[in-house]
């Protein structure tokens, strides 16, 4: 928060988004466990190495075996390959091989996440330490606990999983004195979220929620790759699904002409083969609308479901707000106004925050909210809900619902339960979340035995367990046997997901708790730039736009660099980073003039990239990084 | 992951040891917040029990508990507040869904009151043939002879317009019949509400009958609905 507004912090990139791709570098030469790296630089990966990068690892999460068999089909990720071959347990969370490695869905969140810390440390120059993170809304329980398992094991406390499109609704709420309806409708890069929330006097109360947890923009580019590979295969007789690395070329054109579609009438692919062949083709508009329908026409379903359970016509919405990248699909706002009947009205969706980072925006509000040391956001309280039903396997395998979805969280249930034969002492519960009749088909959420009954005869223990689904929609179980007057609590196992001890073990390093190790973190950081801006600064003379400086400024960007040269040898981090942004300063007109060169250089046939790759080399100063504000 | 909360009920305030905390959810004397108390929904809203309800009023006190018991407020409180917070929470929460609804409202009074009232009916068979009420035998029998013709026909590819016709007439009675069973559980409630030990007796027993009707009719209309696709 800067004030009463939040912020997006940039990564070391400068760039705000950090795309939610992960890449196992190469082992190190001499050996040793290879580093990872996240966000726009293993994007670059995915072309040369895709068997070490995976990517929207978030459909990933919390997902059983089984779950995950279809979701694989569609990417280029590979399960590892069972230890003890043969039976694999259906209970073992999967583990996907990157390169020599094999990591839990959580594990490599984690790694996202701490790429993430790490760029919020930079921005503060202190640890961060707790974090509010934002998860789809129909995430399921063992979604929500595999997310709340990254955020520990990248050495952050959980305060709070706030579910994305209630959060897009902070961000909007915030400055706007709002009352009344709205639904945020939230199409992402691999899940869809409906939402209706109610807005009065600084409460935001969600009515109803609904959507798909397999179902965002990665579909509609694994359709527009599908029609490039096949009409490659057809019409070139090359079948690049054999090759992971085209693959990942086409997919990289199939997005680009994705974000182009929504601007532009007429999109293109040019993409050269391995044999040197081209291919090319025009994606007008209309046929890509054609192609994608079935899957927006896969969202309404879920917004008719969410209207119908808050009990209220589309007429009813007072604002529609947009939030995900793939909302700025013009088909898919053509679809929401038909939903929502939003021109017959005379009304617009809200898209003033930019789709990508208003989720964000809204966890920062919320973190806010919870800090309790804010004047602007302290009349603000979230009301969130369950998404999913919860409910105990019965006899015959039909389900008895005990939480139904929707119900506003914290909620819960109290079940009692029996023995059936003389002298039991285990009853066995089995919970599931979902909507469909029979416990088979929905998501098993654990199985456990109530333990350590005292022995009596049949029907006589009245065992009570409560069931209660927290604020972040995550379930806890208790348990304690009445008749006996003991009330003794009884052990309660869960059987998904990982152990505490597996969390344990996975926490990536220590390193990132301790103080000291903080601040030499901090100080190598600070010292690798100073080293990148006078590595360009050296290299500066043999420029020809050296040469447009004034002596002033040849003068002043040589005392800056004599200066950080001195000063990078102390163990001032602090003073080290003041030291590069006085160079990143005295060099500025420097680098613009670089950059016009580049650029007219490109205009003289070079290609963009190596113009591109000049500027890399040449203007490599430390972004512009706003200085972190304290109060 | 699961975990055991603990929910003794302690009888002096944890906190100042002065407050007693019986049905309440802040010490009268210190304020601080108590664990779940004992009680029924009725009392986390500070009402007796009552069937006619100011929705309007218990959304506002709804809100107004909320702000001061939510999780989000007690962040950074005590461990045992935190704990304390997210049950007191959980049963505010219980109860506004519970009290809100009519029908939830009317079944959870009845139970209070030791009436046996009827589960709602998942799986298959949600419609149970021996619960129909006498009344309507003839016509809930032609009614089901016309939804198996009508599931038997789609199955096949066809349409068969008249017998479409005819169950949309009869879907109009059935919501007629429906609307009549909610007037007559108004009726009730208010001879509940301002009734005598007597008059509470026969209405309760007259409701219980209403709410199994009305189960047995939305069913059937749900049925009636999932056959004709609306």
């Amino acid at each position: 928060m800067q004030g009463d507004a939040p912020v997006v912090i940039p990564g070391a990139d400068g760039l705000n988004l950090v795309p939610s791709v992960v890449a196992l570098d190469p082992i190190p030469a001499g050996g040793g466990r290879p580093t990872v790296t996240v966000g726009n630089s293993a994007r670059k990966a995915l072309i040369q190495t895709p068997e070490r990068v995976i990517y929207s690892v978030k459909r990933l999460m919390g997902r059983s075996l089984e779950e995950i068999q279809t979701e694989l089909k569609l990417f280029p990720f590979h399960l590892a390959a069972d230890p003890n071959a043969g039976q694999p347990d259906p209970n073992e969370v999967p583990r996907i091989q990157l390169g020599e490695l094999r990591f839990t869905p959580p594990e490599i969140s984690a790694y996202i996440l701490r790429q993430l810390k790490r760029n919020a440390e930079r921005f503060f120059s202190a640890p961060v330490t707790q974090a509010v993170i934002t998860v789809p809304a129909y995430f399921n329980d063992a979604q929500r606990q595999a997310t709340k398992d990254a955020g520990r094991m990248a050495g952050l406390e959980v305060l709070r999983l706030v579910n994305e499109p209630t959060a897009a609704a902070l961000a909007y709420g915030l400055d706007r004195g709002n009352e009344g309806t709205i639904a945020v409708y939230d199409l992402g890069g691999g899940t869809f979220d409906i939402s209706i929330l109610k807005l009065r006097e600084g409460i935001f109360e969600v009515l109803s929620t609904n959507g798909d947890t397999h179902l965002g923009g990665d579909d509609i580019d694994n359709l527009l790759m599908a029609v490039a590979l096949n009409e490659i295969h057809a019409e070139h007789g090359v079948d690049l699904r054999l090759h992971p690395g085209a693959v990942q070329a086409v997919r990289k054109a199939a997005i680009e002409a994705k974000i182009l579609l929504s601007t532009e009438t007429m999109a293109r692919f040019d993409i050269e083969l391995p044999n040197g062949d081209r291919y090319q083709r025009e994606i007008p508009r209309e046929v890509f609308e054609l192609l994608i329908e079935p899957v927006l026409a896969r969202t309404a379903g879920p917004c008719k479901q969410a209207l119908a359970d808050a009990g209220i016509t589309p007429e009813q919405i007072d604002e529609v707000v947009l939030v995900g990248g793939s909302t700025r699909i013009p088909a898919v706002r053509q679809l929401v106004d038909d939903l929502f009947h939003l021109a017959a009205r005379g009304k617009k969706p809200h898209v003033e925050l930019n789709p990508d980072e208003v989720v964000a925006l809204g966890a920062a509000v919320q973190a806010d909210i919870l800090s309790g040391a804010s004047k602007s956001t302290e009349e603000m309280l979230l009301l969130d809900v369950t998404p999913l039903s919860l409910g105990i396997e019965a006899l015959g395998g039909t389900v008895a619902r005990i939480i139904q979805r929707n119900s506003t969280v914290p909620a819960s249930a109290t079940e009692h339960f029996t023995t059936g034969v003389d002298g039991q002492t285990n009853v066995a519960i089995h919970v599931v979340q979902g909507e469909r009749e029979l416990a088979a088909d929905c998501r098993s959420l654990a199985r456990f035995d109530l333990k350590g009954i005292p022995p009596m005869s049949a029907g006589l223990p009245r065992i009570e367990v409560k069931f209660l689904i927290d604020a972040d929609g995550i379930l806890h179980v208790s348990a304690r046997e009445q008749r006996s007057g003991q009330a003794a609590q009884i052990e309660v196992k869960p059987t998904y997901g990982l152990t505490d001890q597996q969390v344990e073990s996975m926490i990536l390093d220590s390193f990132d708790n301790a103080e000291a190790d903080f601040a030499k973190r901090l100080l190598i950081e600070a010292r690798n730039e100073a080293e990148t801006i006078l590595a360009a600064v050296e290299r500066a003379p043999r420029s020809p736009a050296w040469a447009q400086l004034t002596s002033d400024e040849q003068k002043a960007i040589s005392l800056a660099s004599d200066y950080l040269n001195k000063v990078k040898l102390t163990e001032n981090s602090g003073a080290i980073r003041e030291a590069t942004l006085i160079l990143d300063h005295a060099t500025r007109r420097f680098a613009e003039l670089m950059m016009d060169a580049a650029v007219s250089s490109a205009l003289r046939g070079k290609t963009m990239d190596s113009a591109g790759e000049e500027l890399d080399e040449a203007v490599t100063a430390p972004h512009a990084m706003a200085p972190a504000e304290f109060k | 992951m699961l975990k055991v909360l603990d929910s003794a009920v302690p009888v002096a305030c944890w906190s100042c040891s002065i407050g007693h905390n019986d049905f309440t959810l802040f010490c009268p004397n210190c304020s601080k917040i108590q664990p779940p108390p004992g009680g029924d929904y009725f009392s986390v809203f500070s009402m007796k029990p009552r069937l006619n309800l100011d929705l309007a009023a218990l959304e506002a006190e709804f809100h107004r508990l909320s702000r001061k018991l939510h999780p989000d407020r007690f962040a950074r409180a005590l461990e045992n507040e935190k704990q304390w917070s997210l049950a007191d929470t959980a049963l505010l929460n219980d109860a506004y869904r519970t009290l809100k609804d009519p029908l939830r409202r009317t079944g959870y009074l009845l139970k209070l009151e030791g009436a046996e009232v009827g589960e709602e009916h998942s799986g298959k068979n949600r419609v149970d043939p021996s619960r129909v009420p006498a009344d309507l035998l003839e016509e809930v029998f032609e009614l089901n002879m016309q939804l198996e013709e009508m599931r038997a026909a789609r199955k096949m590819g066809e349409e068969d317009p008249e017998l479409q016709a005819s169950l949309t007439q009869a879907k109009k009675k059935f919501q007629a019949l429906l609307e009549a069973v909610d007037k007559d559980l108004r009726a009730e409630w208010t001879a509940w509400d301002e009734g005598n030990e007597v008059a509470r007796g026969i209405a309760q027993d007259k409701m219980v009958a209403l709410l199994d009707r009305r189960r047995y009719l939305s069913n059937l209309l749900r049925d009636v609905n999932e056959t004709l696709g609306d």
